[in-house]
Formats: C-alpha cells, structure tokens, sequence
C-alpha cells in the first residue's frame, strides 16, 4: 500500500490553517467587515491572458453550456459591493490552471477583501496588521514603487528602459534564450527573477506603482514624474509575492474596454477568448463605490509562518495526491 | 521523438538543448501576480555532465532526447572502445568510446554490470555501481594486529584504480569500494 492516503501536511500545520482562519474572521469581524460567499463556478472568468482559468464543460443552465472556476471571487464581490454592501471579506479556494511548483498549487486559498472609501495607502496599513496579526510578530513595513525597486536590484528606470536592453538583460541575468517577448513579458521575469528575491526580506516588503500597461483592474494615474501609473500594490514576505490589491477601476466603459483588450490579446496568443461578465459591467454602470481591495493567498502566509519552503508543506492534500 | 512543453517538465526528463541531450533536474514554475509565466530550469548536459541553467517562457516546448539507460555486461576493450552487452537476454552489444566510459573507466571489471546511457542508440555514458568489489593486486604488506588505527596506504586494484585502504589490507583480497567518492569501504564478504 502507497503512503499517499495520509495527509502531506503535518498535523501542526493543519491545526496552523485552522487558527488561521479563526484569526483572519476575529480581524474582520472587530472591523465591521461581513465575511460573504460568492459562486467558486462562473460563466466568465478572469480575462487576463496570464491567468488560465479551469473548465468546466457540462452545462450550467439553460443557454450556458460551459463554466470556469474562478481565479479569484473578484467579479461577484463587486456585484456585492454595487448593491451596497459595504465593506466585505471572502475566504474561498479559487483556482488556476497549470499552475503547478513549489510555491503554487492549482487550487489554493484565498482572502480577499474590500474596503469602501479606503485609499491604498491605508489599506497597505490594514493588509500589515492582518499579515502581523497571523503571523504573530510585529514586522516593520518596507514601502518601494516599481521604479525604485528595479534601480535598487538592476541599476535601471523600467518605464524608459530600452525593450532591446531589457531583453539584454534577461539573457544575461535569468538564462533566458526563447522568444521575443513584450516590454511587459521582460519586465516581468526581471521583476520574478531578480527584483522578488530582495522584497520583504526581514520586513514586509510593499511595491507599488506599476507600469499603467499592468494595471489590470486598478486604477491608472499619473506619478510624480509625470508617469502613468497603475494604482496597484504586491505585498512579499521574503521574497515570495503574498497579496495584491487594486485602487479598484469603477468605470465601466473603461472596464468593458480592458476585458476587449485581453481578450484581443488572447486571440493573437492563441488563447481561448472568454465570454464577458456583463453583470459586472452591468454592477459598474448601476455605480460601485469608490473602494480598494486586495486579494491574499493564505496558503503561502501559512508558509511563511511555518517556515515552510513548499507550499505542499501546509497543504493537507495538494494537487499530486488530491 | 516528441515534443515536451514546460508543463510537462519534470526531473529526469530528457530533452534537447542547444543540440545535446540533457536531463532536467529542478523545475520551479516563476510567475509575478499578473504577468507572463516562466519555468526555471536546471538541466544536465548529459555529454558534458555540465549543469545549465535556463528559462523558458511557459508553454515554449523542447524535442524529446532518445535517451535510455540500460544495464549492460563490460566484456573487453580492443584499445579503442569498450564492449558491452546487454543483460536483457538479447546479447546485443554496444561499443563506447573514451568519452563515454571516461567516469567508470577506473572501476571497469569484465564481467560486472554497468548502466549504460543510450543516446540515438550509442552509449553516451557508462556508470559503475555506487559499490563495487575489487581484488588488490599490489599494496605494501599488512601490518598485522594494526586493525583499528587511522593510517592508510596505497593499495592498487585489478581495473587500476589506485586507492587509499587500512595498513591491514594484502594483496588478493577484494574490498568494497564507493565509486562516487573513491573510498574504501570495507572488505567485501
């Protein structure tokens, strides 16, 4: 008989989960935000090409005859919030496809939450307390935009940076020999590769204000140096990228515009496209309040609490013997 | 041979690189939030025994290397290449070359079983056990009642090899001998 029917998580880290969720809803819970439940099986999904979305192919209703399990449960949360919710919170499992290593598992859990009227900043202060709360130690918060981030690890400003350099670069630093990639596709395995590494070691570690081209479903502004910029932050505990949280877009037209972008994007890559969430647009139109919000994946907090160095380690049944 | 997409790799696979074949050894998926996937790669050179690093883009895709090992008899060596013969009852033989036995050259003993690497059919490399039995054909005499204090001497075995053995070894007996290190292990029993 295999061994594969015990759990691969040891007992201490199971019961690590259990005291983390009842930590996670005593810290909404003594903040007024209502912990919901939104559909983990939808007719649209995430429309980012970067995210393959699992699906599901017998039919969901009459006229529907596919599904997707949800990347995140961002798109009925802010159907919530567009009919008045409030402030809420979720704790689910979502799920990405072909995402699969030491630090990923397809099917992962994840808390997300909005705050109306909050600004980002003010939530990076909220997303701190919870991540010290859970992890039980008072860390410092270490605060670092895009731009300053890659002139610490590379010496080099990515929003004027030549492409062709940034491809010199990812040759010479990452190993990297394939395809020509996008500005963003550089940007990226520099950003995974080199700069990842040096966040949040010893500290909390926030980057913000990325390129306005991966704002996704954040805000885009102008920064002090007359960039444009996606209002939008990552949070690393050392080295490895824990939450994301958007300024969130509430303009619908806008909105509808970036899906059509992706899914433009898509086709060209060769990608599935995917059918348009009009509920959300519709909830956008009808008026979402103007909030920010962040997603975290509690797996990986759990790892970084437990010292673990893969995420198997906190999973009771990860993907290999689920 | 076919191809294998990033999604596929995993250690031991065997794959195609820069014209050599090689075996992956660590595969780590490298994704930023939002924002194109990668697979950190680390590869061993399977003719050079070098250890390379690469990243892909997800979903770039490597041919296959037709790369099989197998356990093989040593027979004899004509000066310019090492016979062997397959264990499987077929008595197919295959000769290596210099390169290929260049690891195992030191433990090469007619008759043992060795794993032979194919690559397109020819032998790529040629490992020895971890342990092998040899019989020492020189070494000073033993130093009798010397059998627990440090003190080693040369000692050389039948395939040549030279290695480093308690004062008590004499010529004839056949000791055990770890092939990664070099080392003496025991007598064999």
């Amino acid at each position: 008989m295999k061994n594969t029917w015990r759990p691969k998580a040891s007992f201490s880290a199971i019961k690590a989960r259990a005291e983390c969720y009842a930590q996670i809803r005593a810290f909404f819970m003594s903040r007024q935000v209502m912990e919901v439940d939104t559909p983990i099986l939808g007719f649209s999904t995430a429309t980012d090409p970067h995210l393959a979305s699992l699906e599901i192919s017998s039919p969901l209703r009459i006229g529907v005859d596919q599904g997707f399990l949800q990347t995140s449960p961002e798109f009925p949360m802010k159907r919530m919030l567009a009919a008045g919710s409030g402030d809420i919170f979720q704790l689910c499992k979502t799920f990405r496809k072909d995402e699969v290593g030491h630090r990923h598992n397809p099917e992962f859990t994840m808390l997300e939450w909005y705050r109306v009227g909050m600004t980002l900043p003010q939530l990076m202060d909220e997303v701190t307390e919870l991540v010290c709360e859970v992890l039980g130690k008072s860390l410092l918060c270490q605060r670092v935009s895009y731009r300053d981030a890659f002139e610490q690890s590379l010496g080099i400003d990515p929003f004027t940076e030549k492409t062709s350099s940034l491809a010199r670069l990812s040759r010479k630093l990452c190993h990297y020999d394939g395809p020509e990639l996008s500005r963003d596709g550089y940007l990226a395995l520099l950003l995974a590769d080199q700069v990842e590494p040096t966040l949040g070691q010893g500290c909390i570690g926030i980057l913000h204000s990325y390129p306005a081209s991966q704002a996704s479903l954040a805000k885009v502004a102008e920064d002090s140096k007359g960039q444009l910029v996606a209002q939008r932050f990552e949070l690393y505990l050392n080295g490895l990228e824990i939450a994301n949280a958007y300024d969130e877009l509430q303009d619908a037209d806008e909105q509808q515009l970036r899906f059509e972008a992706d899914n433009a994007k898509r086709s060209s890559l060769g990608l599935r496209e995917i059918p348009l969430d009009k509920n959300l647009l519709d909830a956008l139109h009808h008026g979402m309040p103007e909030c920010s919000g962040v997603a975290l994946g509690v797996d990986r907090l759990l790892m970084i609490k437990l010292g673990a160095s893969a995420i198997d380690e906190v999973l009771a049944f990860p993907v290999s013997i689920a | 041979m076919a191809n294998f997409s990033t999604n596929d790799f995993r250690s031991g696979l065997k794959v195609m690189l820069d014209g050599d074949p090689c075996s992956i050894i660590d595969n780590e998926l490298v994704k930023p939030g939002k924002g194109q996937a990668f697979s950190r790669c680390k590869l061993r050179n399977l003719r050079s025994g070098r250890v390379w690093e690469r990243t892909f883009k997800s979903g770039e895709s490597l041919e296959g290397a037709d790369v099989m090992e197998y356990d093989m008899e040593y027979l004899y060596t004509d000066g310019e290449f090492w016979h062997f013969m397959m264990t499987d009852g077929s008595f197919e033989q295959h000769a290596a070359d210099s390169n290929a036995v260049e690891d195992a050259l030191k433990w090469l003993k007619e008759q043992d079983v060795y794993t032979v690497t194919l690559y397109n059919g020819a032998p790529l490399s040629v490992a020895a056990a971890n342990f092998v039995d040899l019989e020492v054909v020189e070494t000073d005499p033993g130093l009798k009642g010397d059998t627990a204090q440090g003190g080693t001497k040369p000692a050389t075995l039948t395939t040549g090899a030279v290695v480093n053995v308690p004062l008590f070894v004499n010529i004839g007996e056949v000791l055990r001998i770890d092939t990664r290190t070099g080392d003496y292990v025991s007598r064999a029993k």
